[in-house]
């Protein structure tokens, strides 16, 4: 653990709260390269426990208007966008890159803001 | 046995008059015949270089690199509706005008006129120079004769295009009848954007072969469906429901049975919870009440999205479940060239979502990826020319027509150019 606190997740998810620091993270760019970079074991225990409260996330983002939610909603946001990244290694490669994908990269030229 | 029908001359490619011998991909590897195709194509036609809300208010601004055109170009919103485009160049010592740090990179920004890093020179937003640094010291000097050179802009259902031929035919007489037929889809309606770059190590022809056949989806893709899926999919293979050529350009009509799915266990479990997936979200935001005659022109209930080229560099495509995505392939060399992926959504009601279409994008770079990595082998075997003689499917009818229509462009343009001689 670093000094600085890490981001805090809205109430009733504080089992979440363990990967915050790790995937709460406002670009899809930086949310890639955090995957490639984390461990297999990583990626399952995090795909394990965000994907056991799913729903109950599903139901809280439903209730919000992107620009209406707390800084906590945001969180919550960017750790399940996080996990549709995290996803792909878990669910289908069983690795963290795109197979064959070689040399190949891409940037985000324009992204929604929040 | 083909699940869909088929002209009645028993193929697409004989349908359209389209030769069905082996292909050669010489034009894909040669440095000279690249060099034409600037010349033929990419100074000659017209380019699109996005939509107008990108430039949200006046003096909005952008600015576009395109090398396969030898050009720099900036687009400007310099009125309520009305857009310019100019070549990126001061009028008084040829300094590029609109650039930050890096010459190469492009910006964009809001401003009330354009002025020169060098010296000083200011220019409005309609070209005009407005001021001169000590102007006095200049020879028979009027400002009204030193304008920015503008390059011809045209605007079509939002979409902005640039052509650098001044004598080149208006763009709705390029669009044809086919692409004109999408007129009256509110594309304003999707203004969520998502926009990527990829640097790619191919032909800017063989990216564009990738996204108009779908042949290959059941094999590069397969593990991207569960396993079972994966499997029934490559035993179906794939068949298109309809294919169109109109003058250069042409369009291939899908179905769309995977958004959503006939049965949810076919999909992923992120895909099952988020309601989303390769085919974009499954839930459709309903903001479009009639669909333009040019979509679904199979007419077919299971329809799914439509992929047109509009020749040379530019596709759309529209999926039944409303939302688009653009492809441009903006060529740097005859063996490589910068890929634009752009996605539009109608903006989410809620963070869920918002959430769904950023599953929907993950699972596109991650196709993107493989495609991408995918033509950069292709491209250094067709270079080997240890085959030269290659053999197309019906499937892969929009390859042959895009790779015709390219020489053809070129043939014709050095015919004129040996007669003007």
């Amino acid at each position: 653990m670093t000094a600085h606190a890490a981001p805090t997740l809205p109430a009733g998810f504080e089992d979440l709260q363990p990967f915050a620091e790790q995937w709460v993270l406002p670009d899809q760019r930086a949310r890639y390269l955090a995957r490639l970079d984390a461990s297999m074991d990583d990626l399952q225990s995090f795909y394990d426990a965000t994907m056991a409260r799913i729903d109950d996330v599903l139901a809280y983002l439903e209730q919000y208007p992107v620009d209406e939610l707390t800084d906590e909603g945001v969180n919550l946001l960017w750790l399940y966008c996080a996990l549709c990244n995290a996803s792909f290694p878990i669910e289908v490669w069983r690795q963290q890159r795109v197979p064959d994908s070689g040399a190949a990269d891409w940037t985000a030229l324009v992204l929604p803001a929040v | 046995m083909p699940h869909f029908p088929k002209p009645a001359e028993g193929s697409w490619t004989e349908h359209y008059g389209i030769d069905t011998k082996p292909v050669s991909y010489q034009d894909s590897i040669s440095p000279e015949h690249y060099e034409q195709e600037r010349d033929a194509i990419f100074r000659r036609t017209w380019l699109n270089l996005g939509r107008v809300e990108q430039l949200k208010r006046v003096g909005s601004y952008f600015t576009k690199e395109i090398a396969a055109a030898g050009a720099s170009v900036v687009i400007v919103r310099s009125g309520p509706d009305e857009y310019r485009a100019f070549y990126n160049m001061c009028r008084h010592r040829g300094n590029k005008l609109v650039w930050q740090d890096y010459p190469g990179v492009e910006v964009s920004g809001v401003c009330r006129a354009f002025t020169c890093k060098y010296h000083g020179w200011q220019f409005g937003l309609e070209g005009d120079l407005q001021f001169v640094q000590q102007e006095e010291e200049f020879f028979d000097f009027d400002k009204a004769d030193w304008p920015l050179r503008s390059v011809r802009l045209e605007v079509w259902e939002g979409w902005i295009f640039v052509n650098f031929d001044d004598d080149a035919a208006p763009l709705t007489d390029y669009l044809g009848t086919m692409l004109r037929k999408l007129e009256g889809y509110p594309f304003h309606e999707f203004s969520q954007v998502y926009k990527y770059r990829a640097e790619v190590g191919s032909n800017w022809k063989l990216f564009i072969d990738a996204f108009t056949e779908f042949y290959h989806a059941p094999i590069l893709h397969g593990r991207q469906a569960v396993e079972e899926e994966s499997r029934k999919l490559a035993g179906y293979g794939y068949e298109a429901l309809w294919y169109e050529v109109d003058g250069p350009h042409n369009v291939v009509s899908s179905w769309g049975g995977m958004s959503p799915p006939k049965d949810e266990s076919m999909v992923k479990p992120i895909e099952r919870k988020l309601r989303a997936g390769l085919f974009g979200p499954w839930d459709s935001p309903d903001v479009v009440p009639e669909l333009p005659s040019g979509l679904n022109p199979a007419n077919h209930r299971a329809w799914g999205e439509d992929s047109f080229l509009f020749f040379p560099n530019f596709m759309i495509l529209i999926w039944e479940r409303q939302w688009i995505l653009t492809y441009h392939y903006w060529p740097t060399s005859h063996n490589t060239h910068i890929f634009e992926g752009t996605a539009y959504f109608v903006p989410p009601k809620n963070a869920r979502e918002r959430l769904t279409q950023e599953l929907s994008m993950v699972t596109f770079v991650e196709y993107a990826l493989q495609d991408a990595n995918t033509l950069e082998a292709t491209q250094t075997m067709l270079e080997t020319q240890a085959i030269t003689e290659f053999p197309l499917c019906d499937q892969e009818i929009l390859l042959r027509h895009l790779h015709t229509t390219a020489r053809q462009y070129v043939a014709e343009y050095e015919n004129t150019k040996a007669g003007a001689q």
